[in-house]
């Protein structure tokens, strides 16, 4: 069984103080997410990212389609003890601590109180807040209350996280120890669903992804499906190159980008033998630095498919 | 059931920290002890102008901590977004609202207690004070355990405006819910004058219309007791019982409905 299924996902909202119109912020989005999986959810900003998010988490109610957690409809209250939810920038109630407001979830979830006070001092630990736990959340950075977000996701161990941008916000070592918590989560066997646009935590972190633009679904496949790795090109780095054959470069090769010290970098073909150019390079008396090959990234595959999305409709 | 005990216990407990339901019992308080000092200004009289001061206040100030924390107790959750956190967890928007109102009810049902143990002080302090022959002269005893009655449903009415000042939140800005809450206060007062619209209007729409209104907005006026407790006029435990079931009534209709609203509401 799928852990988040869509089908034909499709929200309108109503555009304009005099006379509204219908404003498609997602076109019939049909998805599945495997149990165990880490799925990136990518999209620009505006791309319906957050809109399938609150669908999903029934703070908006879609105007055409379904989706199902964990086998239940999404307006089953009862799912909500096996799922957690990060919202994208959370705000919490600023006159309660971190021990108070975790204690106040845990309670929800139907903790007694010893219990919910051994798994808020346990997750307040996770994410690394456990000597700030008794400070009102009004003295939090953005980024501390970011993991007081994660750490509320997380009090009841659930089957499946949504996380709405959860690296946004966080200073380098703070997005070190969220992609770190997310590996965990995969490693217990939750199964995390996170949207972003940053394409690199994704490619580090994600079994498969879907790209949305426009409100619509762009891509979904795994990684290696989506991105050929067959190779496109090489890049050549030389540095010390004489006059003349400076001069030759441009009808060499398909680009000349000259670098920082003198350096010059080349693209050859794929099929250009790599070996073969540098020994003639180095014979004309240049100097061998770095050769790399060149292969399509996500952030590639991302920029075509934006790209190629039609402009929304506003239809009903 | 428990879900809603443990959203009124945060909203009690936001109210304990939040300092203007704070200062607003304190301001009533300074006021019902400043209405001893006023009292000494009209000889004989200064008993009943203790409790009409007293009751004046107690109602007023509690009404301004009814609709203003009562709007904002949902524009502040879903404007702030921290409505996100709540309804994500095992709680349906039902529980949420009822918790909501649950919380504010026990707010104002301590802060009214506060006022009335202020105002039983003064009481108590004048009534001592006072001479036999003044004391002889009053139409009520001083410490007059009636004034309760007016107290009790002074509280009822403020359950009735709190459940109003909910329902418009759940659907409008709080400036609008304030003032929709605060206009049916006042018309809710002179409601009584809607259903002898007949007698002064000859116009029968008018006259029906009319009769709709008094029906549809809360009728506030059967709340109000404080004239006859503070001179020591009986009322009728018939009037005390129909009164508090009417505004039980009309919370029902209004919790309802905005449950209702509030159901159907996205959080953009």
């Amino acid at each position: 069984m799928p852990a988040i299924e869509t089908e034909g996902l499709t929200k309108d909202f109503l555009v304009g103080f005099w006379r509204p119109r219908p404003y498609r912020a997602l076109d019939a989005l049909t998805l599945s997410v495997e149990t165990g999986e880490v799925f990136g959810f990518l999209g620009p900003n505006g791309a319906g990212k957050s809109t399938t998010l609150k669908l999903l988490m029934q703070l908006i109610f879609p105007s055409g389609g379904s989706a199902r957690i964990l086998g239940s409809p999404v307006g089953d209250v009862s799912v909500r003890r096996r799922i957690g939810f990060l919202a994208e920038n959370p705000y919490y109630y600023d006159y309660l601590t971190a021990e108070e407001l975790l204690t106040y979830f845990a309670r929800l979830f139907g903790y007694s109180s010893p219990d919910a006070r051994i798994r808020v001092t346990r997750v307040l630990d996770q994410v690394g807040l456990g000597s700030e736990r008794r400070l009102r959340l009004r003295q939090f950075s953005k980024g501390m209350v970011q993991r007081v977000g994660l750490a509320q996701a997380l009090l009841n161990d659930p089957e499946v996280v949504f996380l709405d941008e959860p690296m946004s916000g966080l200073d380098p070592l703070g997005r070190r120890a969220v992609r770190d918590l997310i590996l965990s989560l995969r490693a217990r066997g939750c199964t995390v669903f996170f949207s972003s646009h940053i394409l690199s935590d994704a490619e580090a972190l994600c079994d498969r992804v879907a790209i949305v633009a426009q409100g619509k679904l762009a891509a979904a496949g795994r990684l290696d499906e989506l991105l050929a790795f067959e190779l496109q090109g090489w890049e050549l780095v030389m540095s010390d190159v004489p006059a003349a054959l400076h001069a030759q470069l441009a009808s060499r090769f398909a680009t000349v980008t000259p670098l920082s010290h003198g350096r010059v970098a080349v693209t050859l073909a794929a099929d250009a033998e790599p070996d073969r150019v540098m020994a003639s390079l180095s014979a004309d008396g240049a100097r061998i630095e770095s050769l790399n090959p060149i292969r399509h990234t996500l952030e590639d595959l991302f920029i075509q498919r934006v790209r190629d999305s039609q402009p929304r409709a506003v239809t009903l | 059931m428990r879900q809603i005990w443990l959203g009124a216990n945060a909203v009690f407990r936001e109210s304990v920290r939040d300092r203007v339901p704070y200062s607003i019992v304190v301001f009533a308080v300074l006021m019902i002890a400043a209405s001893y000092l006023i009292s000494q200004l009209s000889a004989g009289q200064d008993i009943k102008i203790i409790k009409d001061l007293g009751l004046a206040a107690l109602s007023m100030f509690g009404l301004l901590i009814a609709v203003f924390i009562g709007v904002g107790l949902v524009t502040k959750e879903v404007e702030k977004r921290s409505v996100y956190g709540l309804l994500t967890k095992p709680l349906s928007r039902a529980q949420f609202l009822l918790g909501k109102y649950a919380g504010l009810v026990m707010t104002l049902a301590v802060n009214l207690s506060v006022m009335t143990l202020a105002l039983y002080a003064v009481l108590f302090y004048s009534t001592y004070s006072a001479s036999a022959g003044l004391r002889a002269s009053w139409e009520a005893p001083g410490v007059d355990p009636r004034m309760l009655i007016a107290i009790v449903l002074i509280f009822a009415e403020l359950m009735l405006v709190t459940a109003l000042a909910l329902f418009f939140s759940t659907f409008s800005s709080p400036l609008w819910a304030t003032l929709l809450t605060l206009g049916l206060w006042v018309a809710g007062h002179f409601n009584s004058d809607l259903r002898n619209f007949g007698t002064v209007v000859d116009s029968a729409p008018a006259i029906w219309l009319a009769r709709v209104i008094y029906y549809v907005i809360p009728n506030l006026a059967p709340f109000d007791v404080k004239a006859e407790v503070v001179h020591g006029i009986d009322v009728a435990a018939r009037h005390v019982a129909l009164t508090v079931a009417y505004a039980g009534l009309y919370i029902s209709i209004l919790l309802t409905a905005s449950v209702t609203v509030f159901g159907r509401r996205d959080f953009k």
